[in-house]
């Protein structure tokens, strides 16, 4: 088979367009970590966010309602006393995908976010602070749903 | 563009509580429109927040944060006419920015 110059480019060129259109470049430069939010479970999410060992601690805090009536809109806070906390997350096991938020912590910012969350069901509710040596130490509760917040 | 968002910061003592409501559909990628089809995602995936200019924090959220969502963080060293500014960017590159002063 003999190509011209100018069909052998053109053929590149759509080789090069098949494999942007999959995905294969990385062209999201910005810092989504989309490994963690896709992640079914929270210890997938964990690994994704490069966090190990997950323990209790009473040193993070979760405030959440033991009822919530309307799944789509759960109030939540997080919070934690602890120094060298890196990021703090929120997340519901038994949504579909457990990660719900991610707050990257700063010296200027207190570590005390609150956020409204949907939920799909009842379930356990974590808190988890990941510290600088990525360690992760979680707070948990369990939230009951009377209404789902995931269509359905 | 998107509809504004509403950023209250009350100063109290030597830190200033930040309240944004932004106004965003939050569409979780869950739910089957009429036809049975799968409506896509469509929500927030970065926020970031600024102090005078200075950024403060940033966060990313998924598609499990609520319609219109609702976000509460407390500013340390603020006080009484510094600005705050909120940014939000969606997964569809849409992005909108606010700005409050303290009060």
């Amino acid at each position: 088979m003999h190509l011209s110059r100018r069909q052998a480019l053109k053929q590149t060129a759509v080789v090069a367009g098949l494999l942007a259109s999959t995905g294969l470049f990385p062209q999201y430069a910005f810092a989504f970590n989309k490994d963690a939010f896709e992640a079914k479970s929270i210890a997938d999410t964990l690994k994704a966010l490069g966090a190990s060992g997950l323990s209790a601690s009473p040193d993070v805090m979760l405030t959440a309602p033991d009822i919530a009536e309307n799944g789509a809109v759960v109030p939540l806070a997080v919070s934690t006393t602890l120094t060298g906390v890196k990021r703090l997350l929120v997340l519901v096991e038994k949504n579909p995908s457990a990660l719900i938020a991610s707050f990257n912590t700063s010296d200027s910012v207190e570590s005390a976010f609150s956020i409204r969350a949907k939920m799909g069901q009842s379930s356990d509710v974590y808190a988890v602070a990941v510290m600088n040596d990525g360690k992760a130490l979680f707070a948990k509760k369990e939230v009951k749903v009377t209404l789902g917040g995931c269509g359905g | 563009m998107a509809d504004p968002m509403r950023i209250r910061a009350q100063a109290a003592g030597d830190k200033a509580t930040v309240r944004v409501l932004m106004a965003h559909e939050m569409e979780s990628g869950q739910r089957k429109d009429a036809a049975g089809k799968i409506i896509p995602a469509w929500h927030i995936q970065e926020v970031t927040a600024t102090h005078n200019g200075k950024p403060v924090l940033s966060a990313e959220w998924g598609p499990a944060v609520s319609k219109n969502p609702f976000l509460q963080f407390v500013v340390k060293g603020a006080k009484a006419g510094d600005k705050i500014g909120v940014t939000w960017k969606d997964n569809k590159g849409e992005t909108r920015s606010d700005e409050a002063t303290v009060s």
